[in-house]
């Protein structure tokens, strides 16, 4: 199931993920294309949260392969290079090869530029719309303080980076239309704005690939169409791919341009929006079955 | 809109009272119950020598109206504030401005306070004032301020910051007796050392959240006084270690010889002039706390440590990395636990593990609790009403006039202590000082209500 010009950004190989005697994720492999927004859907509980968790680094994958490459993709043959070696990853200039399943959560978000967004949302809500916007910049702007023992002496390039990072906050701000509530707590904020505060915190980390766990969630259907907005203007003007868990269709159908469908944790489809939608077993998965099909299926069991 | 509001507000006022009262009555009816077989009887021998049983159900109903009318106060009380949150909030904007206010005139109270004192009490009389509680307030002001960075900014409870005292003590006193070292050149190596202690700490404890972190600190300040009590070849166990040197004023000691101070600068000599000066001594290492703890609260590593006490995960998904986030913290904690002990060492010139002890790291802790974690003016009001209360309880002799002779106010300090632990946790759970001051902003400074602000779990 390749996309007609394959640029994988993110290419998951047979990752099997177990809790115990529970297998959450069976041999899952799919490749997210580089400028596209990727949708993984399924019912509940089919092990789309824990794909995320597995590519983001907050679980180890039981097996598997998780490789990220940018700014050109990797071939084959590379990848199976670099694992051999049994590094992490191998960097060069302006990107690099990255595999995932080999790195702790921290350097996937600082080295892979990997960012997420969580389901239940984690703002640090006890400090400002802005300050969370400018801890998400962590990284550079600690190298601007030389480790923080230039910026205790009050050091003009670290004032200069900071002032840089609080431009770059300002401007994702104007972006999700919170630029007026900047120096307001960040748990002050209604329920909608605080799922577009947290997408504009992530885009802070300057990534290559975001994942999103659900955007629209509680959603209305004006913010949803906001948010389809933003994710559009992501992918086209920010040049980030998108990885979307989603279980509002209209926001999945509109704005995906690939779509991978999981059920108890195991891949049942993969394919654009239209080839999905038409696909039967994806369609028995969330609608059911027909009614004489469960006949046949409760004569099989002997109800 | 103020009808509306006000209709509102009278329907609500009904609710909270029926609410009031039923939470009362479940209170009295509790106590009823727990006062039913322990109060209620009262076994007695009579002069037969035959076990009695004698009811005091008069008792049993004091006990019970007390539990209904306290639980009714505290409900009312708790409605009360609920409704004065919103207020409290538009009153920040000018909070702010009269807490810088306030910062500067207790900075030039607290410089000019030795020659304060000995204006007002005269020199004698000043060696208690500017000693006992000028100096030892700050030491605790500053301790409360390198704690503040380990439970106030990153949300770590850390119930074993003695030991960081102890070894920034413990190391002064040892290199200056074994190798000859002034103390000016061992309070950097003190704080070097306690900052290693912070990191060793630190790393087992990097999984751990909330209770268990507190327990194993805890347990590591044990370790630390433990040692200090059995190392007697080193440590000198109980006995301790004295004739610790004092600091020089730029190589010129503080006695009354020729090369002294008093000689060197032409004045009378006086036992006050090293008070005063260790007075300045320590008020300049508090002052540099303050000024670093500012600073690193508006760089990245501060942010990062406020970060991490909202939210841990959050802070990963960002590529921060938190154990080293963690370990700064701990790290930088400690060295001004040991700079303090430092000083104390080389103030006190003798000490023993009897100066380390668990409860020291239960006044700190306390300090920064009811300071308002995070809030540098608050941990210092905290510090002046803990340790200079306690110290004035020692001043209060006239007391023994009104409770007969045998009264000694200071056995009293604990229960205080305990009491106004109690009336803080009612009136202001989160501190005298519970708003957040953001550390960059945009238009205006406003501050983070209580509410928002998380109180870290570790």
């Amino acid at each position: 199931m390749m996309a007609k010009n394959a640029d994988p950004l993110l290419t998951v190989e047979n990752i099997t993920m177990r809790f115990g005697g529970l297998l959450a994720v069976n041999n899952l492999s799919f490749v997210a294309q580089r400028g596209d927004i990727t949708a993984i859907i399924g019912p509940n509980g089919a092990g789309k949260t824990t794909v995320f968790n597995c590519i983001t680094g907050f679980y180890k994958p039981t097996s598997g392969r998780i490789a990220l490459a940018f700014p050109a993709p990797a071939s084959p043959e590379q990848i199976q290079q670099l694992t051999e070696t049994g590094q992490r990853y191998a960097v060069h200039e302006g990107g690099g090869l990255f595999l995932l399943e080999r790195m702790p959560d921290f350097q996937i978000a600082s080295k892979a530029r990997v960012a997420r967004t969580f389901q239940n949302i984690r703002l640090f809500a006890g400090m400002t719309v802005l300050e969370n916007l400018v801890v998400a910049q962590h990284n550079p702007l600690m190298r601007a303080s030389g480790f923080s023992f230039l910026g205790l002496f009050g050091s003009g390039s670290y004032k200069a980076a900071e002032r840089a990072a609080v431009e770059r906050a300002c401007h994702w701000l104007e972006k999700i239309n919170l630029i007026g509530r900047a120096d307001d707590p960040a748990g002050d904020l209604p329920y909608g704005d605080q799922r577009r505060l947290e997408i504009a915190r992530a885009m802070c980390t300057d990534p290559v690939l975001l994942c999103l766990d659900e955007p629209a969630a509680g959603l209305n259907p004006r913010e949803s169409a906001e948010l389809n907005e933003l994710l559009r203007y992501i992918r086209d003007e920010e040049k980030t791919s998108i990885l979307l868990i989603e279980h509002d269709m209209s926001v999945v159908m509109e704005i995906s341009d690939h779509i991978v469908v999981l059920e108890y944790g195991t891949k049942i489809a993969d394919g654009t929006p239209d080839q999905i939608r038409n696909d039967p077993k994806v369609v028995a998965a969330y609608l059911g079955v027909e009614d004489e099909e469960v006949e046949k299926a409760e004569a099989e069991v002997g109800i | 809109m103020a009808t509306i509001a006000e209709a509102k507000a009278i329907p609500a006022q009904a609710i909270s009272w029926s609410g009031a009262l039923r939470k009362s009555a479940f209170a009295a009816l509790v106590t009823l119950g727990l006062c039913f077989p322990v109060v209620a009887f009262r076994t007695e021998v009579d002069i037969s020598n035959r076990l009695m049983i004698l009811p005091r159900w008069g008792l049993v109903l004091t006990f019970v109206a007390i539990a209904f009318f306290g639980r009714l106060l505290i409900a009312l009380v708790a409605e009360r504030r609920a409704g004065k949150v919103r207020a409290a909030r538009r009153r920040i904007a000018v909070s702010d401005r009269t807490g810088n206010v306030l910062g500067v005139l207790g900075l030039s109270l607290l410089a000019a306070y030795p020659f304060l004192s000995i204006w007002l009490t005269g020199m004698s009389g000043s060696v208690k004032w500017i000693d006992n509680f000028g100096i030892q307030i700050l030491i605790y002001i500053m301790l409360g301020w390198g704690l503040n960075i380990v439970v106030g900014l990153a949300g770590l409870l850390d119930l074993g910051y003695v030991a960081f005292y102890a070894v920034g003590a413990y190391s002064t006193a040892l290199l200056t007796k074994t190798f000859g070292l002034s103390f000016w050149m061992v309070l950097p190596l003190a704080g070097i050392l306690a900052a290693f202690w912070g990191i060793l700490l630190g790393f087992p404890v990097l999984r751990l959240r909330g209770d268990y972190l507190a327990i194993v600190t805890l347990a590591f300040g044990e370790i630390i006084r433990l040692i200090l009590i059995n190392w007697v070849d080193v440590t000198g166990g109980y006995a301790g270690i004295s004739g610790i040197p004092r600091p020089t004023f730029f190589g010129i000691p503080f006695n009354a010889s020729d090369q002294g101070f008093a000689a060197v600068f032409g004045i009378e000599f006086s036992p006050l002039h090293r008070t005063i000066f260790l007075y300045y001594i320590i008020f300049g290492l508090a002052l540099v706390t303050y000024w670093v703890t500012i600073r690193l609260r508006r760089l990245p590593v501060g942010r990062a440590w406020e970060a991490l006490r909202e939210d841990e995960i959050a802070c990963r998904a960002l590529g921060i990395n938190t154990v080293s986030t963690k370990l700064t913290a701990f790290a930088i904690g400690a060295m001004f636990g040991g700079f303090a002990g430092a000083f104390f060492a080389a103030r006190q010139g003798f000490i023993s593990p009897e100066s380390f002890v668990f409860m020291e790291s239960a006044v700190i802790v306390a300090i920064v609790v009811l300071g308002g974690m995070g809030s540098p003016f608050g941990v210092a009001i905290a510090a002046i009403a803990m340790i200079g209360g306690t110290e004035i309880l020692r001043e209060l002799d006239w007391l023994k006039m009104v409770f007969g002779s045998d009264f000694d106010p200071t056995q009293y300090r604990m229960l205080l202590f305990g009491l106004a632990m109690v009336v803080m946790m009612v009136w202001k759970p989160r501190g005298l000082i519970s708003t957040r001051e953001p550390s960059v902003f945009l238009k205006s400074r406003k501050g983070v209500s209580v509410e928002h602000v998380s109180e870290g779990h570790g």
